[in-house]
């Protein structure tokens, strides 16, 4: 008896703390401590040696660049640079440094730092260079050299004009890293970063968490919370559960059959439009497409609207072009898109004579940036079966599907699923759409597209230094290139992130970025 | 002790066939580690360079042999997904697999020994069809959906325990912290093994019961108890053994799932991470961690048995 009354008595005990433990945990967190949900463990935290999104959006609050993006927008501004002139020919940027200014291990930083920055990714006899790879490096593969004019001015010159180069500073593998902390750690330095942001870096557990904790120098102003704990939660069901349990404040990439748990007060979700386009191919060389009238009525035949509303449970926009809306100083805002006519797109077909036509249609399984290709793939073969064609579709794990893809369409295929990401209107465009990117010459341009007035608009764009006017031969490219139809532009992704209700002034970027310096908890 | 040399000589062999296998696997399924990194910026001239900086341009024969030689000198080289040594890293994951399914096979071998001796003591009432019955269910479930249906219900709407992960993120780290986030996944992982062994159990212990000696013994006015103890027990645990073995490799390999669904650090999620990334040097890394263990467990057993079976010997 005596000895049920103690275990009685101990399990008393330990159901006590174990709800004292319960408590305790989720009190912990309430403690202007933002945990936010990542898709996964990131690789590095070297803003260099990194290519996911995922790492991206630890880095972003780790580091600045030289220049950033302005919030809400793809335009770039100041950041560590306070100014910079561009010599006429565009091929001289010269900086001129934020004075007092210090890394998190608190070496100052000057126009020295730089310069190691960008030898370090470059030049393939540095000392640092064995901290890499460096997949990336290729953005700034345009550098031939950065001067030190003087400890606050920095000079790079271009081997020609490169008009994204400003926005290539500002995309992640442009941010600035601490010198003295890369010779200090050297290959490890991916886990022991140090650069100027807001938040600097406190721990990082593998597998568990990434800590950062604010920065109370930072030249920008402090940030909003004490702390902010990045969770790798690679299921995308748990990361919903430990949203809807308290586990987490806040996450990213929600699965949009999943949106629907978010409807309550407690939670609100945010959606924002990036730089990103999905489209299809079409073979505009060979085959029913190298017919302008068929290639625009694939576009009128195939139902965006239910292809993003539908299949993509309204995670993506109807695109109208081939620039994302997203880069909105260089949208063309005056585009439709294509409306959804079927009789159109039967009577253009029935004028090029080519009724009843078969398409091979390459579609992959997933991948980068892709969204549900297999479903919108097979939505789209029965819109063309509707107006006549016979569509027979050839399915491919990603890796293999870019190894068909990418040497061109030519003798296989009239048209594939494809997708792009950037962070500047140039980029896809001039590796896709300009004759000198047909697959022989290097590029991407699959389906042998080629338009000389596009090639000159886009060689001009990037040659020019003038934003107004790089957006003006833009706009101009897109009505062209709308006209000629060689993609069928089908969506715009939107990048959808939930908070719970003690999170404020969250908002997310058109760039991806994941910017926490304001965003408050109470 | 001679036979227990020659059975660890002869476990060299089998891990070494195991990471020829995996090697071979990894390196002809599509894709590749370049193309993971670069996405849709992999261009040749891209993938070569990167190629080139991860080692992986020279031929497969060769950098197998490389890693072999490596390998024998302590040096897991570096897994470029996760930018640290391999070493480091398997043994963090695998300490974390080790908890994990440690509990679980500890929850199963006694849960369902307890339970597949009771329900054979008791053949044919009540109490035996009620345990069948739920054992079948055990048996039959899928571990990672019971395991998102105990997340749904014990973290989600009761707030009981934690949805995932081995430690909180702030302010925890102790052992009750660590027993916290162990007692939905252990039990997840530990259902289907218990349900295994339960019905090992009733069987081996109802073969005994049936013998002679018991029947003497139940003369003799022993204790029913005692009976099933020392008697029965005894000898049924020769049969229940080698079950045992299986399940742990089991439980070892059924960890995957569990570590997805409750993040749990460990070495499963850790492969299908590197799988999906292309990153061969984790992947050997792991491999050759769990299949040194589960040809160890294999052997432990063997020779468990051969000390409490005379007839083995």
């Amino acid at each position: 008896m005596r000895n049920v009354h103690k275990y009685a008595q101990n399990l008393k005990k330990s159901v006590a703390a174990l709800v004292a433990f319960v408590f305790f945990g989720f009190s912990a967190q309430a403690n202007d401590i933002l945990v936010v949900g990542q898709i996964a463990e990131p690789k590095a935290l070297d803003p260099a040696a990194v290519t996911a999104v995922n790492d991206f959006r630890i880095l972003m609050n780790i580091y600045d660049g030289l220049v950033r993006y302005k919030d809400g927008t793809l335009e770039v501004e100041p950041a560590l640079a306070e100014s910079w002139t561009i010599s006429d020919d565009g091929t001289e940027y010269t900086f001129n440094l934020r004075s007092g200014v210090t890394f998190h291990d608190g070496t100052s930083f000057e126009a020295e730092d730089v310069k190691f920055n960008f030898d370090r990714m470059l030049d393939e006899n540095h000392p640092y260079h064995d901290t890499g790879p460096f997949p990336l490096s290729f953005f700034f593969s345009a550098i031939t050299s950065v001067d030190v004019i003087d400890d606050l001015t920095v000079k790079f010159t271009l081997n020609a004009s490169y008009a994204p180069f400003l926005s290539n500073l500002a995309y992640p593998t442009g941010l600035i890293v601490s010198p003295d902390a890369v010779m200090k750690h050297g290959k490890d330095f991916g886990r022991n970063p140090s650069g100027t942001g807001a938040f600097q870096f406190e721990e990082w557990k593998s597998n568990e968490r990434v800590v950062v904790t604010r920065n109370a120098d930072h030249w920008d102003g402090q940030a909003g919370v004490d702390a902010v704990i990045f969770r790798p939660l690679t299921d995308g069901n748990t990361r919903v559960a430990e949203m809807l349990a308290g586990g987490i404040d806040l996450m990213v990439e929600v699965p949009p059959t999943s949106l629907s748990e978010f409807s309550g007060s407690e939670f609100s979700v945010v959606e924002q439009a990036g730089p990103h386009v999905w489209f299809l191919i079409l073979n505009a060389k060979e085959g029913p497409f190298a017919d302008k009238k068929v290639r625009q009525a694939a576009n009128y035949a195939i139902n965006k609207e239910a292809i993003v509303n539908d299949v993509l449970e309204g995670t993506a926009a109807v695109a109208a072009g081939p620039t994302p809306p997203a880069f909105a100083w260089a949208y063309n805002n005056d585009l439709e898109p294509y409306p959804y006519d079927p009789e159109k797109a039967k009577a253009l077909i029935a004028e090029a004579g080519a009724e009843g036509a078969e398409l091979t249609f390459f579609v992959t399984e997933g991948g980068s940036g892709m969204l549900d290709p297999v479903a919108m793939g097979t939505a789209i073969q029965a819109d063309l079966e509707a107006v006549g064609f016979d569509v027979k579709i050839e399915t491919y794990e990603w890796n293999s599907f870019l190894g068909e893809v990418n040497p061109g369409l030519e003798g296989k295929a009239d048209m594939a699923e494809m997708a792009w990401m950037t962070n500047d209107p140039d980029t896809l465009p001039f590796l896709a759409l300009r004759t000198q990117a047909w697959p022989e010459e290097g590029g991407f341009n699959s389906g042998y597209y080629s338009n000389p007035a596009v090639d000159e608009l886009l060689n001009a764009a990037r040659a020019s230094t003038d934003q107004a006017e790089r957006a003006r031969l833009y706009q101009e490219m897109q009505v062209i290139v709308q006209d000629d139809a060689p993609w069928v532009f089908v969506a715009n992704w939107k990048q959808n992130a939930v908070t719970n209700s003690s999170v404020k002034n969250f908002n997310l970027q058109p760039s991806f970025f994941l910017l926490l310096k304001d965003v408050e908890k109470n | 002790m001679r036979y227990l040399i020659n059975r660890l000589l002869s476990a060299i062999p089998v891990v070494l066939g195991i990471t020829i296998i995996v090697f071979l696997i990894i390196s002809l399924i599509p894709g590749d580690p370049a193309t993971a990194i670069l996405g849709s910026y992999a261009t040749p001239e891209n993938v070569a360079k990167i190629n080139k900086d991860l080692g992986l341009d020279k031929s497969l024969p060769e950098r197998y042999l490389i890693w072999l030689g490596n390998i024998i000198q302590g040096d897991f080289g570096r897994s470029f997904s996760l930018n640290r040594p391999v070493i480091d890293e398997v043994m963090e994951r695998f300490n974390a697999t080790l908890i994990l399914s440690g509990t679980a096979f500890v929850l199963c071998s006694f849960f369902g020994i307890l339970v597949g001796t009771i329900s054979a003591a008791r053949q044919y009432t009540l109490t035996d069809k009620f345990i069948t019955f739920i054992v079948l269910i055990g048996i039959s479930i899928p571990s990672f959906f019971l395991g998102m249906m105990m997340i749904l219900t014990f973290a989600v709407r009761l707030k009981l325990f934690p949805v995932s992960g081995m430690y909180a993120i702030w302010g925890g780290g102790d052992l009750p912290d660590l027993i916290n986030h162990l007692v939905m996944p252990s039990i997840a992982l530990a259902i289907v093994a218990t349900g295994v062994v339960a019905r090992i159990s009733r069987n081996a212990v109802l073969e005994i019961l049936r013998q002679d000696y018991v029947r003497t013994a139940r003369a003799k006015g022993v204790k029913e108890r005692s009976i099933l103890i020392s008697h029965v027990l005894r000898v049924a645990i020769v049969t229940i053994l080698p079950v045992l073995g299986l399940q742990a490799g089991f439980v070892l390999s059924g960890s995957v799932y569990i570590e997805i669904v409750f993040q749990w650090p460990g070495v499963g999620r850790m492969l299908v991470d590197a799988i999906l990334k292309r990153d061969i040097i984790l992947v050997q890394g792991g491999v050759v961690f769990v299949s040194i263990c589960y040809v160890f467990f294999n052997i432990a057993v063997d020779v468990l048995q051969r000390v409490l079976d005379p007839r083995i010997r």
